[in-house]
């Protein structure tokens, strides 16, 4: 029962930090830039769903691709007032740019949103169903489902499609991806606007689960890329996993050696794993030719 | 005579200035409480008490012939923000005395300030028993509110009359305010020879708490004894819904602080906790204090509207002993009006009649006996039957 429960709840939120990975990992294998405020692009999904929904009244489904595309253009933005100025010049600034730019937008969420966490509501969390004697919501079956869905869906469209390969053309080789006629800066734009979505995403999921509010995307944010270095920012399906495991560490660590433990056992572990994995649990090292 | 006028009105204008300031001259009482943030509603709460207080002593006179002013800073909730708060409150503002929020991790370290700059500080609502009992002598720090040692008594009672509790388990917030109960709830336990079932302690952030849970459930946990402010404590109650384990959960008063009902959905009526006050059974002086209010905040319509109400309670009748305190002791110095706080003559305030409020040993002005036990139903606080 215990153990049961510990592996529901814990891949639920494994799942989030994957997403949440996943969206450091685009970015990164593009444009060697990642997006800090990550976890504040999941607080702007949650939060205009939530005006959507419950403010305006508007049903799920036509909320859902509102704040989605939100905080794509949030992304596309940052992307081009917080890491392009920084990157063309070869600074590497955009690390604090866009940890400035998380906090003012969770700073505008406090002053526009308001201070108090609200209650998202969600029919997919409201009657548990029971799986092998475990009482498991149906959104957190639809959160696993999704977060490894998308990683799935992302690795079939990079190896399939043109768009996929010019993608991957620029990871290989910006200068010759451009020669080649692929518009480097229009594939990062994109790889942000993605990013973004898929922090807004998780934040959408995540919110019946727990509450809206400004400073809900903070340790998320922090532990999504904890995940992201722990299976090595290179591989998709590394970072995916890498936030599976992390939250099935967490869940576990409560379980059986109590909350008091769970955040030093969590860091201590990714802090245990680099040493002993430089690179990551599914990296491998970068060949410099020389 | 075209050279004595000014000059007789210059004499008039140096004889009235002192007396015209001294009359007009307000002072400044502070207020270092959560304004913004998770608790931004607990401040916004206090604020209104001491408001309404304020006006009736301000219409009525002032104190000393002149008028309060309140003067407010917000601690976001963070102990280091609340410490700079009140050291701006005591050296540039120089308030008489400050008044605290529903934090104690922020009330905790203002106190050694308070008694260091020798200013009255007044708490309000955060409950951690070592605000007051605090080992300072003299101790310039009061308190009209609950006390965690004594509420931790009530809500073991009442887990182990009401709900037949025989083993229940603490779900703590992990943070000093959470340990001050586990200090707390474990001596109380002992004292009433009950044996705990266990501590799970959470953070605010956790958005899954049946780990913790399921632990107290195997321990033979009969109850939950939840401490905690509103948004992590309606992920313990939902997290007990997903269980599908219904057990009595008996609250500290940390969850009427935010929108508990809405955030914890339809099981947070089955949870009770405790208060000072209900706005729903009061006397002819709670109907008063609500009528100011429903003046001053015409969104209030009636009991059911008065947001947090503790924290408004305590704040109004704190405000009143202060007054009561400056005023006998003739002046705005804090030792003095620490002594007169010690000494203070009866007074029947809106919570009860305090007979007196305080004395030199101790500086909590309500026990366990003024405590009510109340739960949500349809949004409002209303008195467990």
């Amino acid at each position: 029962m215990l153990l049961g429960a510990s592996i529901v709840s814990g891949l639920a939120i494994g799942a989030m930090y994957g997403l949440l990975a996943l969206g450091y990992h685009v970015t990164w294998v593009v444009s060697r830039s990642v997006n800090f405020a990550q976890g504040s692009v999941m607080m702007l999904g949650a939060v205009l769903a939530f005006s959507l929904t419950v403010g305006f009244g508007w049903p799920m489904p036509a909320a859902l691709p509102v704040a989605l595309a939100g905080c794509a253009a949030f992304g596309v933005v940052l992307e081009r007032v917080a890491v392009r100025p920084f990157r063309v010049r070869g600074s590497d600034s955009w690390l604090m740019a866009t940890v400035a730019a998380g906090m003012l937008l969770e700073n505008a969420a406090l002053f526009l949103f308001g201070k108090e966490p609200r209650g998202m509501p969600s029919s997919l969390a409201a009657e548990p169903l029971t799986v092998f004697g475990v009482g498991v919501l149906p959104l957190q079956i639809v959160i696993l489902v999704a977060g490894v869905g998308l990683a799935l869906i992302f690795v079939a469209v990079t190896r399939g499609t043109p768009y996929g390969k010019a993608l991957l053309a620029v990871v290989q080789n910006p200068r010759a991806a451009q020669l080649m006629g692929i518009d480097a800066a229009r594939v990062t734009v994109f790889a942000y606007a993605l990013s973004s979505a898929l922090a807004g995403l998780a934040g959408i999921l995540i919110a019946p689960l727990y509450s809206v509010s400004a400073d809900m995307g903070f340790v998320f944010g922090i532990k999504g890329f904890a995940a992201a270095i722990l299976g090595g920012l290179e591989n998709p399906w590394g970072v995916v996993l890498a936030g599976l495991l992390l939250g099935l560490a967490e869940a576990l660590t409560t379980a059986f050696a109590g909350s008091a433990a769970t955040v030093m056992a969590s860091f201590g572990l990714v802090i245990l794993a680099l040493y002993l994995r430089p690179h990551g649990l599914f990296g491998r090292a970068g060949v410099r030719k020389v | 005579m075209s050279r004595f006028l000014p000059r007789l009105a210059t004499v008039a204008a140096l004889l009235a200035l002192p007396a015209a300031a001294g009359a007009a001259e307000p002072i400044p009482v502070g207020l270092v409480a959560a304004l913004s943030g998770q608790s931004a509603v607990s401040g916004e709460a206090i604020t209104r008490g001491l408001t309404v207080a304020i006006d009736e002593i301000n219409a009525a006179g002032g104190v000393l012939g002149r008028p309060l002013v309140l003067v407010r800073r917000d601690d976001e909730s963070n102990p280091g923000k609340g410490v700079a708060a009140a050291r701006e409150l005591i050296y540039r503002d120089h308030v008489a005395a400050f008044f605290g929020g529903i934090d104690t991790p922020v009330s905790i370290a203002l106190v050694p300030l308070a008694n260091k700059e020798k200013t009255p500080f007044m708490g309000v609502w955060a409950a951690g028993t070592g605000i007051t009992r605090n080992g300072a002598s003299p101790n310039f720090v009061f308190r009209v509110s609950a006390v965690d040692a004594l509420v931790d008594e009530r809500l073991l009672r009442y887990a182990a009359t009401v709900a037949k509790a025989r083993h229940p388990g603490l779900m703590l917030i992990n943070n000093p305010w959470g340990e001050s109960n586990h200090k707390g709830l474990d001596a109380a336990a002992k004292a009433a020879g009950l044996s705990l079932a266990g501590a799970e302690s959470f953070e605010v952030g956790d958005a899954d708490m049946i780990p913790q849970l399921t632990r107290l459930k195997g321990a033979g946990a009969d109850a939950i004894i939840l401490v905690g402010n509103a948004a992590p404590a309606a992920v313990v109650i939902r997290s007990l819904d997903r269980m599908g384990w219904s057990v009595p959960v008996i609250s500290h008063w940390g969850i009427s602080g935010g929108r508990f009902p809405e955030l914890a959905g339809p099981s947070a009526e089955k949870v009770a906790f405790v208060q000072t006050y209900s706005f729903f059974k009061s006397g002819p002086k709670g109907e008063q204090v609500l009528a100011a209010l429903e003046k001053a905040y015409p969104a209030i319509k009636g009991p059911q509207d008065v947001i947090a109400p503790v924290g408004t309670a305590n704040a109004y009748d704190a405000m009143h002993l202060l007054a009561l305190a400056i005023a006998k002791a003739g002046s705005t110095d804090g030792p003095a009006i620490q002594a007169a706080l010690e000494a203070l003559p009866p007074y029947d305030g809106l919570i009860k009649r305090y007979a007196p409020a305080f004395t030199a040993t101790n500086h909590d002005a309500l026990g366990a006996d003024d405590y009510i036990m109340v739960h949500f139903a349809s949004g409002r606080i209303v008195p467990v039957e």
